[in-house]
């Protein structure tokens, strides 16, 4: 007769577990590391620009305003085809978060919405209108689109069209800076509604449990698509949810460049010590829709009408501009000098060829087999 | 009575393993629980228990001895109040000695130094020796360090490497498939691994819209080098969760170059030329072939991607085979000789791109085609294979191409159903009279 028998496992992982040291800290500590960022943040909410810093992050968001603008206008016209998100009403957020990164080491990679990013990280508006418009000439040389725009020079990672995506694709950014050990930070942008994917949770895991340094930055904008946050989110404060991962988290207002700017310092900061990720939730709000063809019935035309009226970013940081005595003059040669910017940008866009039909199997694949 | 304790089968897969360690002797009293031996199977070591209580009575197989077969007794315990048995004289060989089995496939290899490794052992060379090469090269997934892999194909990578470049992950597919996708796209070179591939559909985003997209909408500007590697196919008696194929959906995106080789000198040659490439790659194993041994040459040998080639050459008839089906053919075309069908070999080693030059030369040469595919039939290699034969070699043919592939349901787990669900060389062997009219 056989007897069957039990067999079990040697796990040489259960030795390592039982000589790791150090229980976990009691949790009125980790509550206050938690919240250490905050504290850092309320003390000190908005950053000091100088007259000159904040006339640059004028022009920039300007710049993308008209962009954007523009963008719309030649998507009606036709010669835009396609997705087409703008970032109208935000442009705060990337151009207060880019002006605190190193961009000779640090790495960016966001969503579909992501011309305002590369406008504020100093891409060509002309390279990028003419990938909207899908000429030869677009940094993408007309095969990627909207959603699909990268530059490596730039350390801009892209411009990713599956929602969630670029939060993996970011902490495996952040993942190469540690190892090569080069002292950068990556940044990875999603919004309210990406927040809701599992895979964000999973990297916010992996960062925290590797120390990544990674700023993971939210832009709530109060609407994935058309489902309002409130629908869609049983926690709808998205900076607590990195906590359950030992993330700290800090709520900013958006629509403030400066107050955009000082929490980007605060977060790059930690994270640059090789304190882990953190998680920045910008409030912040789109005022066209999710994408073109979005008819936003979801919302009111009083809702849209006073965030413009009363929280744009760009008339905030204009009306500061006056307040602080810079010459109206300085900012009507700006706005002006964006208007041509933008206008040879769209006629590059415009006349620039199509990509010759031989570009259709090429960058397949990298090499030849 | 005495009982027997015979040796366990530990995994899906194991036949054999090495009684690495007796831990009680003859005469020693023992109780559910306790530990009496180790065993290594070629996956890991594990402990052996006893489930009963009562007295060790002889010891049938030494320790350290190996290739001991499932089902050998290999010792036995005396029930309470019986006499243990008397020792056996040193004359008294144990009833079934065990024997190391010989490699049952094995290829020779003109002109080099060769050994004799595991198909498991090539991959994890190929790894380390590509690690030793670029510092840019590390592995990341699901026990892949501490535990030395669930199939043991990572083994020893932590210890030369440490843990920088051999990395655990949770589990957590779709997140460190995207991790390491980025970290490709950051300049490093990743190998991922996936536990089997049937995890990897958790992750698949990511190897297609993520990896295998990324240079063609950057317009060549943005790489992404990395490999995903893992067991794919049916491995046995895991049922239908556990036993897919997913060769030809990967094999269908254009951006991803798709390998699974059958042999060791393959598996090691192209997982090299996979982590040098520039380009993002699935690497598909085949777990019953892990502990398969191999001859292969002793040296620092790439194998080119995108080739195929002729295993067994033959006038009569092409079966066209991948990964574990090769093994197969070959076993198919050395029972058609006998009765007269010589059988041509064509291992395709590459999926994408597909080396159909390959396919459509041997095709004018035997004019007749069979294509054996351990997965599904619908939309599989099979079918494409049949389709550049329509398309290209239409007039070399002298009669249909045959698919002989899986069945076409969920693989089953009863062991009858399971062995019906599957190819094998009888079919195969079947299929190709078939084409020549026999």
């Amino acid at each position: 007769m056989a007897r069957s028998a039990r067999t079990s496992e040697i796990s040489k992982a259960k030795a390592a577990a039982s000589a790791r040291p150090a229980p976990r800290a009691e949790e009125g500590q980790d509550a206050i590391q938690l919240r250490s960022l905050q504290l850092a943040h309320e003390a000190e909410s908005r950053y000091r620009a100088s007259d000159e810093e904040l006339l640059h992050f004028y022009e920039q968001m300007v710049l993308i305003r008209r962009f954007e603008e523009k963008a719309g206008q030649l998507y009606g016209l036709g010669l835009i085809g396609g997705f087409c998100h703008l970032y109208i009403g935000q442009e705060a957020v990337a151009v207060g978060v880019q002006s605190a990164l190193d961009p000779a080491r640090d790495s960016v990679i966001t969503g579909y919405r992501d011309h305002g990013h590369m406008l504020a990280y100093g891409i060509d508006p002309k390279v990028i209108m003419a990938e909207l418009t899908g000429r030869a000439a677009g940094i993408s040389r007309g095969k990627g689109g909207s959603m699909h725009m990268f530059s490596v020079e730039h350390k801009f990672y892209g411009g990713h069209g599956i929602v969630g995506a670029q939060v993996s694709l970011g902490t495996g950014l952040a993942f190469a800076h540690k190892y090569r050990g080069d002292g950068g930070a990556c940044v990875a942008y999603f919004g309210d509604g990406a927040a809701n994917q599992g895979q964000v949770y999973e990297s916010f895991n992996m960062a925290s449990l590797w120390q990544l340094p990674i700023v993971y930055v939210v832009e709530n904008n109060g609407y994935a698509m058309g489902t309002a946050v409130r629908r869609g989110s049983a926690e709808t404060h998205f900076y607590r949810r990195g906590t359950a991962f030992r993330i700290p988290g800090l709520p900013v207002n958006g629509m403030d460049v400066l107050e955009v700017r000082r929490a980007t310092d605060i977060a790059i900061a930690y994270v640059r010590a090789g304190n882990g990720p953190v998680l920045l939730e910008f409030n912040t709000y789109r005022y066209r829709g999710h994408s073109m063809s979005d008819p936003a019935k979801y919302r009111t035309r009083e809702e849209v009408q006073e965030m413009r009226e009363k929280h744009d970013p760009i008339d905030h940081a204009r009306d500061e501009l006056l307040k602080r005595g810079v010459a109206e003059d300085a900012i009507k040669a700006i706005d002006k000098k964006l208007r041509s910017v933008v206008t040879e940008a769209a006629d590059f866009a415009e006349n620039s060829p199509e990509p010759d039909l031989c570009e259709l199997g090429t960058d397949v694949l990298v090499e030849s087999y | 009575m005495a009982v027997e304790l015979r040796m366990p089968a530990l995994s899906p897969t194991m036949e054999e393993g090495k009684l690495a360690r007796w831990l009680v002797k003859e005469g020693d009293a023992v109780k559910s629980g306790d530990i009496l031996a180790e065993i290594e199977t070629d996956k890991a070591t594990m402990e052996f228990e006893a489930i009963d209580e009562g007295t060790i009575g002889r010891i049938v197989v030494p320790e350290g001895s190996e290739g001991v077969k499932v089902g050998t007794v290999i010792a036995t315990i005396e029930g309470e109040g019986e006499d243990p048995a008397p020792k056996a004289p040193p004359a008294a060989a144990p009833p079934q000695p065990p024997a190391a089995t010989p490699a049952p496939r094995s290829e020779k290899q003109e002109g080099r130094n060769v050994a004799t490794i595991t198909l498991r052992e090539a991959l994890r060379d190929a790894m380390a020796e590509e690690m030793r090469r670029d510092d840019r090269v590390f592995v990341i997934g699901e026990e892949v360090a501490e535990y030395q892999g669930a199939y043991k194909v990572t083994q020893g990578l932590l210890e030369e490497f440490g843990p920088r470049r051999v990395i655990d992950t949770p589990i957590t597919e779709y997140g460190f498939a995207g991790i390491g996708t980025g970290a490709a796209m950051g300049g490093l070179r990743p190998i991922v691994e996936f536990m089997t591939f049937n995890f990897a559909m958790q992750a698949i985003d990511h190897i297609i819209n993520s990896a295998a997209k990324t240079n063609y909408m950057s317009g060549g500007q943005m790489r992404c080098p990395i490999v995903f590697r893992g067991p794919n196919g049916a491995a046995a008696r895991v049922g239908a969760q556990h036993s897919q194929n997913y060769a030809p959906w990967y094999a269908s995106v254009p951006g991803l170059v798709v390998i699974a080789p059958y042999d060791a000198a393959d598996a090691k040659g192209l997982l090299k030329s996979a982590i040098r490439s520039d380009d993002p790659v699935v690497f598909l194993e085949n777990e019953l072939l892990y502990g398969h041994s191999f001859e292969l040459a002793e040296d620092d040998q790439t194998v080119p991607i995108g080739k195929a080639r002729v295993l067994r050459e033959g006038r009569d008839v092409t079966i066209v085979a991948y990964s574990i089906t090769v093994g197969m053919a070959l076993e198919a075309a050395g029972q058609l000789a006998e009765e007269g069908i010589e059988a041509e070999v064509l291992d395709l080693r590459t999926l994408r791109p597909l080396d159909r030059a390959a396919v459509l030369a041997s095709l004018r040469k035997t004019n007749r085609l069979i294509v054996a595919e351990e997965g599904w039939p619908a939309c599989s290699i099979a079918s494409e294979i049949v389709a550049i034969c329509m398309e290209d070699g239409f007039d070399d043919l002298d009669a249909p191409v045959l698919r002989v592939c899986n069945e076409d349901v969920p693989m089953p787990y009863a062991a009858n159903l399971e062995k019906a669900a599957l190819v094998n060389a009888a079919r195969i062997q079947a299929a190709a009279r078939k084409v020549c009219g026999r």
